[in-house]
């Protein structure tokens, strides 16, 4: 841990600019080399349906507490520099942005480990829930199993 | 008392998005969940799918997890973020 280090959580209803949050994670930050950042977006189909939105819930509270515990378990097990995560909620349409996670680390390893770690228990601890609307109505996802699977590898 | 919160599509089968009730007798979630469970028959089938998750105080607990008053309790099907 260095004065360097930070991380920060945003839970939103506003789209982010890849662009603004990559420049935060680099400004005054001449130690860390390595910037590895994942965006998830809404695709327009799921299991062969068309997908025309998709509504995030979310448990206020728990949510920031939950991606705080996974973030602090990266931060023991690798060496990393600064962690954002933004997570949007309400209603999203094709191609929005869902989610992000930025990592940053002295070297490449680390940051890449870190976010995987991060966006896998995102998935299947973080209390959020999509409901999934199509041209034959709305149903709430289920999750999977590869999810779960993904997680527990690490 | 004890306030339970319920998500998604959980809290739209029931209809309930928050509740209150006594801390009385519940010395566990399993007991709370039980209590929930024999309000009617909709209830009942709800509660009856092992898959629900459970939360107190915002931490994801199992069943057998000490409840009392003044806690929050969370009822939720399994999370879909990311």
């Amino acid at each position: 841990m260095t004065e360097n280090s930070y991380s920060e959580i945003s839970i939103q209803t506003d789209d982010f600019s890849l662009a603004d949050e990559v420049a935060l994670l680099e400004q005054d930050n001449a130690i860390d080399g390595a910037v590895v950042t994942f965006t998830g977006r809404v695709r327009n189909k799921n299991e062969g349906k068309d997908v025309t939105s998709l509504t995030l819930e979310h448990y206020p509270g728990m949510t920031e507490k939950s991606l705080g515990q996974i973030i602090n378990t990266a931060k023991e097990r690798w060496r990393l520099g600064r962690v954002k995560v933004i997570h949007r909620v309400g209603e999203l349409f094709i191609g929005d942005q869902i989610v992000f996670v930025g990592v940053t680390s002295k070297h490449r390893q680390d940051a890449f480990a870190a976010n995987e770690f991060i966006m896998d228990y995102l998935k299947v601890r973080a209390p959020f829930w999509k409901k999934e609307s199509t041209e034959q109505g709305n149903n709430w996802l289920d999750a999977k199993t590869s999810d779960e699977n993904k997680a527990a590898k690490w | 008392m004890i306030k339970v919160v319920f998500f998604a599509a959980l809290r739209e089968q029931l209809n309930c998005s928050e509740l209150s009730l006594s801390s009385e007798n519940l010395t566990t979630v399993a007991d709370l969940k039980a209590e929930l469970a024999s309000k009617d028959d909709k209830w009942q089938q709800v509660f009856a799918n092992s898959a629900l998750l459970s939360a107190v105080n915002h931490d994801m607990v199992n069943s057998e997890q000490l409840i009392k008053s003044g806690d929050e309790v969370a009822f939720f099907p399994p999370v879909t973020g990311g």
